[in-house]
């Protein structure tokens, strides 16, 4: 047996020796590295999951700012604009939002006038003015299913009645969990919009590399409006699920710190016993470089161990469990919110940084000490 | 020597646990690239989506990426209530009766 491995085997039966503290150090820090890690886990899959479904959203979408808020745009806007030179179809987008007071939920309601079938809907679109199609979220919260009714009180405080003719699959839920489809004539009627306004305007844009030019063009001509591009929306959730933005950051930073007091606490100075047994190992021969061989051992045992557990365990809880712990800090007070069922989007650059900012603080909290003992005599660290 | 015999061990199979957690991770993105991502971009290309629906509460929690320029998430997304008002300002009572309900089918 090499010299290396008999230091280790006197490292954990040190370890075994101390077992209760050793496991109350491997427990906290087993459950520092499971919150990072999940909350890396959780935003790297949000943040993948936004980044690939919305690459399919308008290359441009035009708003009017009236009042400085967002107001109906006029649908002769939509031919001025599709004038321009590298522009295609601009289609006028009807939706609207309805807020249940019971649920205090708000629902999207958004106007369809395209027959053909959209993938991931059982059923089929609406294509009467009394039918509707619902996002997964309405029908779960609610229980209801294709045939049954949807009761919506107008613009107008009539009570309309719609057959439900469609329903999303939980695959989309991230989209559509609290949507709501009517025919675009019937959410006109239903909202009093008139026919010659729409909620904004989506516009295709050929090449991508001109909508910022077109962007500025849209502006210039009609400076009562707001273009969004394509890139703005994937940065807003890009931003959104950034482990620096808002909550995360909150509990990001609250384990970093955790992390940090039980490094600290390491690093300040080690026990009387350890001491002692520090004294005796110098005293019965032991070199320096053994005995921060044997502490380097302890402290890779410790931090391995932990961090292998915890990024298990955080990854266990966001792709096993639908993040049932953190799930709830994201869902805020959202009420019809989608049930978590995230790709795995693993960054092996982020699980090497979370080791790296994780194992290698801990083992030279846990060496600096020992060494500084080490190199002290023998007699003096004994009585000290 | 049993110990470290046992650590080792320990060692491998966590290593090996994760590493087939993420292998197997690996292989469901790839089937969610192949199927469900493009079903998903084909419905937020034909619906004309813009956001996800994650947070129904508000209208710029529903929508950050079309939200009025003067609400919170507009400074930038993700930033906290930045108007002290909101941290004293309490949710109202609202009044009235729900708005929204289902008739089963075959019930009058």
């Amino acid at each position: 047996m090499s010299a290396r491995l008999k230091i280790l085997e006197h490292a954990l039966a040190s370890m075994a020796r101390r077992k209760q503290k050793n496991f109350a150090i491997i427990a906290v820090y087993t459950l520092t590295v499971a919150t990072l890690a999940s909350i890396l886990f959780l935003t790297q899959a949000l943040r993948n999951e936004a980044a690939n479904v919305l690459l399919g959203a308008p290359d441009l979408v035009v708003q009017r700012l009236l009042a400085g808020h967002h107001d109906l745009i006029p649908k002769q806007y939509a031919e001025q604009i599709a004038k321009l030179p590298g522009v295609g179809k601009v289609t006028p987008r009807v939706w609207g939002y309805y807020y249940d007071s019971l649920k205090k939920v708000n629902f999207t309601l958004l106007g369809v006038n395209d027959a053909s079938e959209p993938p991931l809907l059982a059923g089929h679109l609406p294509t009467s003015g009394r039918q509707c199609a619902l996002g997964r979220g309405i029908a779960d919260t609610y229980g209801v299913e294709i045939g049954d009714s949807l009761v919506l009180v107008d613009s107008k405080n009539r009570t309309l009645l719609y057959e439900i003719t469609g329903l999303f699959s939980h695959q989309s839920s991230l989209l559509t969990n609290d949507l709501i489809l009517l025919p675009e004539a019937e959410l006109r009627r239903f909202f009093a919009l008139p026919d010659s306004q729409a909620s904004d305007l989506a516009v295709q844009v050929y090449n991508e590399q001109e909508v910022s030019t077109l962007a500025k063009k849209i502006k210039h001509q009609l400076p009562d409006t707001r273009p969004i591009g394509k890139m703005e929306i994937l940065h807003t959730y890009d931003t959104v699920f950034n482990w620096r933005s808002g909550i995360m950051l909150t509990i990001f930073s609250s384990a970093l710190i955790a992390f940090c007091i039980l490094a600290w606490d390491k690093a300040t100075g080690i026990s009387a016993e350890e001491k002692r047994e520090i004294g005796i190992l110098k005293a019965i021969g032991w070199e320096t470089s053994d005995v921060l061989l044997l502490k380097f051992w302890e402290g890779l045992a410790v931090s391995l161990s932990s961090f292998l557990l915890g990024t298990i365990i955080a990854y266990l809880h966001i792709f096993f469990f639908g993040a049932g712990v953190l799930g709830p800090v994201i869902q805020g007070w959202s009420v019809l919110f989608p049930k978590f069922d995230l790709t795995p989007a693993i960054d092996l650059y982020q699980i090497f940084a979370l080791a790296g900012l994780t194992i290698i603080p801990y083992i030279a909290c846990t060496v600096i000490p020992s060494w500084k003992n080490a190199v002290t005599d023998p007699d003096s660290v004994m009585r000290s | 020597m049993q110990r470290s015999l046992a650590f080792g061990a320990y060692l491998l199979f966590s290593s090996l646990l994760l590493a087939l957690l993420l292998y197997s991770g690996r292989q469901q993105a790839d089937t969610v690239a192949e199927h469900y991502f493009p079903a998903n971009r084909q419905l937020v290309k034909q619906l004309g989506l813009t956001d996800l629906s994650i947070w129904s509460e508000a209208r710029y929690t529903r929508h950050p990426s079309q939200a009025d320029l003067f609400t919170a998430f507009q400074d930038y997304p993700g930033a906290f209530d930045h108007f002290p008002a909101g941290s004293i300002i309490g949710p109202g009572c609202l009044q009235g009766s729900p708005s929204l309900s289902f008739q089963k089918r075959g019930q009058p």
